[in-house]
This record gives structure tokens, sequence and C-alpha cells, in this order.
């Protein structure tokens, strides 16, 4: 296990490209990340060779599918160390793995009167479909708030945690702020009143190996396409005790056990609740993504990307009339930032010019920009195949930028 | 001037430019140089949305000709919708209706009018013309 950068660059041959005639830096990790030729590889390897529907079939194909299926499964099972592969659910991404919960969840275990907690730091992801199940239930749902810095008031958790308390849902890393959030406090404070706690990794998992036994998680939801796998895959780990009592969320094929027009009874976990032909291609190239980031030091890679964010940070910092947003001790991946007369949106589009890709607009998160009164910012973010070079041509960049103004 | 000679000259004015930066910063200063919309129009229902910047748009329809005034919170925008304004502010229906903002492309900005660019242009663009059909009916009924 190492960590040479020069190497794992060549990994991701797309990094190396000129966009409009610059040399392309990338800093839009949080949107979506790269693909290393490993996870591309082993996605067309299976379609060239292998493709048959999984569970199926007696023939080989079919046979070979379901087989490299269960194995990405049993693979995301040990990097997150779930105690049964059953409970790691394929779903399309995040978004899936919650929408699934809080429908499931929310049609076994909430009623009319009871209470949900989020944040006011979620992705939209993270809100609309406790909102839908509420509204559906006539249950109400609270904010925990976020302070100056992008910090959650943990302080005030306890006190919103009430009889009626459902659930609580919380991001591990905000895709706008940055901020690590103490879910194992949460986690801690939460289950000393039995309420489960479901945690958006969407940001979390590209940055943090996650133990869900030891962090004891209910669910923890994340996307293949923001940790180096393809778009359309997505995990939803779900702890066997709440699976179980979960009632299906999509019906159809796959996760039936009997149908009759009388009744039908349905699969074990996780079958019951992967209806349908699943993106098996994409769960395989999602482990093939797992396997990749686990034959890398994950210690340094961590390092690393603290190392581009701070040098980010400190260099931004620098600059007149920049404000960044989000300044919490414990930060991950993300920078975003406003410089003063410059709306985002044209700074993004000469970022463009000058081959860099930023993010730029509301971020999927109307509240975080309420909060700080604001109509849009730019949002670099950061993976571990970025560089310290990169980051200073960025600096230069806005500087540059800033001048036109 | 016709709307297709005030596009040419448009066009002639970002000819002399090489570099990417200088067409901008041009844009930047005419949209530093376009008056201010007034108040009572930038309102929601002027409001095209285009996502991440916005762009307000009013028009008046007085003795055939439509009037708009307009306005962007992104410079670079505004810079382009103070030329939409230049070549299609006065103009009659049937005017408007007939030509194609062809100088966006040809001063090599053409990804400012793609759909898939979130910036309100095209959306303005498109409501100007809405504008002009709507207009057009009027007068043709009337007639
Ligand atoms: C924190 C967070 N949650 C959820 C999502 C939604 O992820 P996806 O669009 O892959 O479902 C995102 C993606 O932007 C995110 O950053």
């Amino acid at each position: 296990m190492s960590f040479d950068l020069l190497n794992i660059r060549k990994d991701f041959p797309i990094l190396d490209q000129k966009v409009n005639g610059k040399s392309l830096v990338y800093l839009d990790n949080a949107a979506t990340s790269q693909r290393p030729v490993q996870v591309i590889e082993r996605m067309n390897e299976f379609s060239l060779k292998t493709n048959g529907n999984i569970h199926r079939a007696t023939h080989t194909f079919a046979n070979k599918t379901t087989e490299a299926f269960e194995q990405a499964r049993e693979i995301v099972r040990s990097h997150l160390n779930a105690a049964e592969t059953a409970e790691i659910i394929f779903t399309h991404g995040t978004t899936e793995s919650i929408n699934l919960v809080a429908h499931s969840f929310g049609n076994a275990f909430i009623h009319e009167g009871d209470e949900v907690i989020v944040t006011e730091m979620e992705h939209h992801a993270n809100i609309v479909p406790w909102q839908m199940m509420c509204e559906r239930k006539g249950a109400k749902l609270n904010v925990l708030p976020f302070n100056a810095k992008g910090e959650l008031s943990i302080d005030l958790l306890d006190g919103l945690i009430t009889e009626k308390t459902k659930i609580i849902a919380v991001t591990h890393v905000s895709n706008v702020l940055g901020t690590v959030n103490p879910i194992a406090t949460i986690i801690e404070m939460a289950h000393l009143k039995n309420v489960p706690v479901l945690i958006d990794g969407a940001q979390g998992a590209p940055h943090f190996q996650i133990d869900v036994q030891t962090l004891d998680c209910d669910f923890y939801a994340f996307s293949g396409h923001k940790l180096y796998g393809p778009t359309g895959s997505g995990v939803l780990y779900g702890k066997r005790k709440w699976l179980d009592q979960m009632p299906p969320f999509l019906g159809g094929g796959e996760m039936i056990d009997r149908v009759t027009f009388g009744k039908t009874t349905f699969n074990e976990i996780p079958y019951k609740f992967e209806a349908g032909t699943p993106n098996y291609v994409g769960a395989i190239g999602l482990a093939a993504a797992i396997s990749y980031l686990e034959s890398l030091d994950h210690t340094l890679v961590l390092k690393h990307e603290q190392n581009l964010l701070q040098f980010a940070s400190e260099k931004l910092k620098t600059i007149n009339g920049l404000t960044i947003y989000g300044e919490a001790n414990e930060k991950a991946g993300v920078l975003s930032f406003n410089i003063e007369g410059i709306h985002p949106f044209d700074l993004g589009t000469l970022l463009d010019q000058l081959g860099i890709a930023v993010r730029t607009g509301r971020l999927c998160a109307d509240p975080i920009m309420d909060h700080f009164e604001v109509e849009n910012m730019v949002r670099s973010s950061f993976a571990f195949y970025n560089t310290m070079e990169e980051v200073e041509v960025f600096y230069q960049a806005l500087i540059r930028l800033k001048a036109m103004f | 001037m016709t709307i297709d000679e005030i596009q040419q000259e448009i066009i002639d004015d970002f000819a002399g430019f090489e570099d990417w930066m200088d067409k901008y910063s041009l844009l930047i200063e005419l949209g530093n140089e376009m008056a201010p919309i007034d108040v009572q129009y930038k309102v929601d229902e002027n409001l095209i949305r285009g996502c991440q910047s916005r762009v307000w748009l009013h028009q008046e329809y007085i003795d055939g000709k439509i009037s708009f005034v307009a306005e962007s919170d992104a410079l670079i925008v505004k810079g382009l919708v103070a030329l939409l304004l230049k070549i299609y502010s006065g103009r009659t229906p049937q005017e408007i209706l007939t030509s194609e903002p062809r100088f966006i492309d040809e001063i090599g900005l053409r990804q400012h009018l793609s759909p898939t660019r979130s910036n309100g242009l095209l959306a303005m663009v498109k409501q100007m013309k809405l504008y002009a059909l709507a207009y057009e009916k009027i007068s043709t009924k009337n007639n």
C-alpha cells in the first residue's frame, strides 16, 4: 500500500486533458468524482464477457453475473464492516437510499403527530423525502441549526429529541460547508433515547473509512459516482432489525416471495428492497472502486486531501473580498466561497475558460443559502488525485479573474 | 439600422479581439455600463427563471413597437442582455419574430445560448419572441 500521486494520476487518464486550451483542473469532485481505469475496465470486461440477468436463470452468464453481484455486495459489506451482507442494499444512489428509508421506515414507524429531525445543513436529498413523508403521515419535521462557523449546534440536539421523535437524519459531511459532523456523538445521544439515526454519507464515504458497527448508525447511504465509481450505483446500509420490519419500497420482480392476486409475500432482505433488475453493472463497478480505494494507504490519502483543503483555504483567505462559507474545525473536501462584487455564475464561466472546473449555484442546499443570505456560491472540492500545483493554479486564476471586475 | 445591421456591427466590434479574456472584459464593461432596471420592474412576474443567474425582463408595446428593459444579477449575462436589448428593443413584432440572435454564435459565445446553460439567456430570447407573437396576434386582430 502506498500513495504515489504521479502513479495515481495515471489511473485517471481523464484528468490529463486540455479544456479550452488549458490543462484541466478538476475541482468539482463533490458533484461527481472521476473513475480510475480499474473501474472502467472491470465494467467493460463484465459487459463484454459475462452479462446475464441476476438470480433468474440457470445459464452460465446468469450465474456468473449473480456471483459478481453478490461478490460486490460482500466487498461493500466488508468495506463498511457491516454485520452481514443482507444489510447491504444496492440502490441507484444516495437519493434513492434516503427515499427508501423515508418511505418504508416512515410507513412502518411514523404516525400522525410524530417527529423527524434533520439539520439545517442537509442536501435537498436529505430534506425533501422526509418532508414528503411527514406530509403524508401528518408528522412534524424539526431542524437542528448550525452556528456561524458552520458547525451543528449539538447542544440543542438533546432538547430537540422528544418522545415523539422517530428518526434523525443527518449528513456525515456537508456538501456546501465541508463540515465533518460529530455523527458518533449524535448517534450516541439519539440511542440514549432509542431514536435511530440515518447518516447521509454521500460526501462522507469518499473521504472516510466507515465502520458501521463501531459507529452504530442505523442507516448509512452513499452514491457510487462520488466514490470513484459509476453513476446510477449506490448503497443503503441498514441494520437488520429495522430492515426486517420495514415494508418494501418498490414492488416488482425479485423482491417477492410468492405472488397471487389475493396476496403477495415478500422476499428476505436485501432482495425485498431490490425490486426489478438492479444496476448490477453499476454495483460491480462500485465494488471495483472500493477495491481500488482499499489498495491505497488510506491514512496518506486522507492526509493529502486535508493538505489540499488547508492549502486552498489559506491561499483563498488572502484574496481581498473573498468570503469562505464554513470554517468548522473539522472539514473535508469542500471549500465554498464568494468574491464580493462577482457573481458566482460569472466566476464559474471564466474559470472554465481557464480549464478549471468548479461548481456554482445553490448547491442543492437552499437552507444554507438562506442562512448566509446569498443567492449562490462557488464551490471547489478536492479529491486525492488533485495536486498542490492545481490549487496554486486555481488561486492564481482567481487573482487574475478578479482583476477583470 | 435593421436588426441584421446592428448584429453585424456587434460582430465587427468583437472581431478585433483575439483573446477570450478581452471579449469577456467587454461584456463585463457593457454590463457595468447598463442602466439599472427600474425597481418597479424588478419583480417576480418579470423574472425569467434561468436557475443560476437571474434575468428580469419588462416590456411595453408602443405604436406598434415593443420596447424592452432588462437586467441580470450576473455581469457577463448582463453584458449579453445589453446586446440583446440593443438588437431587439424598439422593434416591431414582425422584426423580432423573423430574426435570430446569430451574433452570439459569431462572436464565439455560443455556449451561452445553449439550452444546457442555466443562465436564462435562451429563456430571455424565447420570452421576447413570445411577447412579439402575442402582440402580432393583437395587431392582426385589430386590423
Ligand atoms: C450530502 C449529499 N447528499 C445527497 C446527495 C445526493 O446524491 P445523488 O445525487 O448521488 O443521489 C448529494 C449529492 O450531491 C450530497 O452531496
